[in-house]
């Protein structure tokens, strides 16, 4: 089972206090602490789960700049065999359209039963790279994916619905599928892992050589503003007893439709 | 010069935070509290390889420096210092027999300590003898092929959970230099004769064992001397100048948890219709603790840099360790000021950091003593 898996280093902005860029059209990174796409980590973690059962070879890609590296780093001391970096300056400018025909590109000439990409990227949370790329690849995949099963050639998985539904499919491979967090509980990274990591092959890519056509680099998805949400009315404070107040709290929220 | 971490130092330091976050702070304060700690967490941290990094790969360490352990119980103590040490603390002792003991007692010894299979300590401090190790009177007195050992113990890190400890002894009370009276022998805690009392009440890292080690007529092998006999003196300084370099680690984490937690508390707390944080002194108070957090963080750094380079500066590695422990107490007395009446409570995690920061003034060489060694290396 040979499998590709493709991962993004992004800007963890969940408790950061976040600032937009002078451009006016992306959020200020600077300052903020970058680290593997969270679905990445669990998409990582499944191939290499896979490897350990059926044998086969894990290879991560990136698209990004050196200091992007520390995403391929990571997940070759998580246990991928050897990485890939096609080397860009930032990737800002890049839209998903852009990322999936460089990934595509890239990926045509490697050896494949499986690619695993993550459902989402925390940063821009477009959630196009992975299909943009079966597409382009002309292969199976499905999205969500919560569980995965291999039989006799061919994967089970199961894609989470709305509302918590599972819906199971048998995919022939080769296949892309989009993995969802929760799928398993990614390991840790370990000293030796990342001793281990040190002597494996971790190759970088210039982006010309690749001969993708200008045409084929230009993003699809201008961004014309980012901005911060704008604050709303100041939170309304419950006054008067613990009774009253947990009262007034109930008849709020069943207004709103939260409770019924 | 260059001041960056090479690539693996940087992943080094990230895979130590992510365990530490991903497994400290659950039960972080239930340790506390009890004075309890779940050794399934230092078994964890063993099989990912953070416990003795810089025992060589021939007894199953990771052959990096104790530069690399540095960053690593910075990153600890950055979470939670209590579970940080129980976990670190199982190596206290390794960092000597790596410099002293022969092939057979490092094979015994040394190898089981990064694979989790057992936990070790150091006993010098004794009742009557704390800054001046040079007073300790546990006695070893040579029996045949046995030596039997006799004293007591205080405040042995590890003592009632470890499987063996380094012991300082007396071998030679009558030499006119008292610095060649002394001598370490490795001794397993279930050789008849030893007892260790925990010692419970800790200000703080209460998830770490503390006890207090009696050990009447204990009959160790003459093969468990570690080092020459009479050396134990010198040893244990060349020892100190390697550990006294995590202390600064230690106190370098919990004065960024500090500065964390602070940072925290005054952006979100209102006051006077504003945050705290728009005061200009409690501005002035995260200055000084981002300012002294990086002074301290590079001089340890310089020091254990040195030191992996086998270039040992004493008075360095002293200005480190006294320097680092003041701004860490400093930092933490601060970071609790700017919580108010909230930071005197435990359920805020500045109690803890408070109560946890004061040791690393006080073990492996008080802040004094440390002044002392500084002031002799200038002064001669
Ligand atoms: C939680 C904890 C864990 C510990 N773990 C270990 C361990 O694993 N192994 C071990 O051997 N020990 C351990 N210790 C002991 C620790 O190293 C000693 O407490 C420390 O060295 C100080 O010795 P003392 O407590 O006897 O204080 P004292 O030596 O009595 O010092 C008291 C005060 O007097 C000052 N003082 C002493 N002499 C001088 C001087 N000449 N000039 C100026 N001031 C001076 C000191 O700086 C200090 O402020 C531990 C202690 C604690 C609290
Ligand atoms: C054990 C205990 C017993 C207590 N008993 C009583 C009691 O009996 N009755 C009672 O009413 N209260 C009591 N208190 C509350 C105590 O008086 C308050 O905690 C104290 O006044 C600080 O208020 P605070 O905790 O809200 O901190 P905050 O007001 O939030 O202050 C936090 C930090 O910001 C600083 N700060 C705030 N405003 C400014 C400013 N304008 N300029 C510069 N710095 C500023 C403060 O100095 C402090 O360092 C008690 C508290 C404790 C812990």
């Amino acid at each position: 089972m040979d499998i590709i898996v493709c991962a993004k280093n992004v800007p963890d902005v969940a408790e950061a206090d976040l600032n937009i860029s002078d451009k006016g059209t992306d959020i200020d990174k600077e300052d903020l602490v970058f680290g593997i796409n969270d679905w990445d980590n669990y998409a990582i973690e499944e191939a290499v789960l896979l490897k350990e059962k059926y044998g086969g070879t894990v290879t991560a890609i990136t698209v990004g700049s050196e200091d992007d590296e520390e995403v391929l780093r990571r997940c070759l001391a998580m246990g991928a065999d050897t990485a890939i970096r096609i080397d860009v300056d930032g990737i800002s400018r890049f839209d998903s359209f852009v990322i999936s025909k460089i990934l595509s590109r890239v990926v045509k000439d490697l050896q494949f039963d499986l690619i695993f990409t993550g459902v989402l990227a925390e940063d821009d949370y477009c959630g196009m790279v992975g299909m943009m790329m079966a597409e382009e690849l002309n292969i199976n995949h499905a999205n969500m994916i919560t569980a995965l099963e291999i039989e006799d050639g061919k994967a089970r998985t199961t894609s989470e619905l709305e509302g918590g539904l599972g819906e199971v499919s048998l995919i022939e491979l080769p296949a892309l599928l989009t993995i969802q967090t929760g799928i398993n509980e990614p390991r840790y990274v370990s000293i030796l892992g990342i001793r281990k990591a040190a002597k494996k092959e971790l190759k970088t890519i210039e982006l010309p050589d690749l001969g993708i056509s200008d045409e084929e680099l230009s993003p699809r998805t201008i961004i014309e503003e980012a901005f911060l949400p704008p604050e709303t009315e100041g939170a309304e404070i419950l006054a008067g007893n613990p009774d009253k107040i947990s009262s007034d709290l109930i008849e709020i929220l069943k207004k709103k439709g939260v409770m019924e | 010069m260059d001041f960056n971490l090479t690539k693996e130092q940087q992943d080094i330091q990230r895979a130590a935070r992510e365990f530490a976050l991903g497994e400290f702070p659950e039960r972080a304060q239930e340790f506390d509290r009890d004075e309890t700690f779940d050794l399934d967490i230092w078994r964890k941290a063993c099989e990912l390889g953070f416990v003795g990094v810089f025992i060589d790969e021939a007894h199953e360490g990771a052959g990096l420096g104790f530069f690399e352990h540095c960053l690593i119980v910075e990153e600890f103590w950055a979470v939670d210092a209590g579970i940080a040490n129980a976990i670190i603390t199982a190596s206290f002792g390794a960092e000597m027999l790596g410099m002293f003991a022969t092939e057979e007692q490092k094979n015994k010894y040394l190898s089981p300590i990064p694979k989790g299979e057992a936990i070790m300590g150091t006993a010098i401090t004794e009742p009557d003898a704390g800054s001046d190790v040079t007073c300790a009177t546990t006695s070893a007195v040579r029996d045949g092929d046995e030596y039997i050992i006799n004293g007591t113990k205080m405040f042995t890190t590890n003592g009632s959970i470890a499987n063996y400890l380094l012991v300082f002894c007396q071998t030679d009370p009558d030499n006119p230099d008292r610095h060649q009276r002394h001598s370490f022998f490795i001794v397993e805690t279930d050789r008849a004769g030893y007892e260790a009392n925990k010692i419970h009440g800790k200000l703080g890292i209460r998830a770490n064992d503390t006890a207090e080690v009696s050990l009447v007529n204990v009959r160790v092998p003459a093969s468990n001397l570690v080092g020459q006999e009479g050396k134990g003196f010198k040893n244990l300084m060349d020892f100190f100048n390697v550990t006294r370099l995590h202390i600064c680690a230690m106190a370098v984490g919990i004065a960024r948890a500090a500065l964390e937690e602070s940072v925290a508390h005054i952006k979100k707390r209102h006051q006077f219709g504003v945050p705290l944080a728009s005061f200009q002194i409690n501005q002035f108070k995260i200055a000084e603790m981002a300012t002294k957090i990086r002074a301290a963080r590079n001089l340890y750094y310089e020091a254990a840099w040195l030191a992996d380079k086998g270039k040992i500066d004493h008075g360095l590695v002293a200005m480190a360790k006294w320097f680092s422990g003041e701004m860490a107490v400093r930092c933490a007395d601060e970071a609790l000021q700017m919580h108010g009446g909230y930071g005197y409570i435990d359920e805020y995690k500045v109690q803890r950091i408070y109560r946890d920061a004061k040791i690393v003034e006080i073990y492996e060489g008080t802040k004094e003593i440390e002044k002392i060694i500084v002031a002799n290396s200038i002064l001669g």
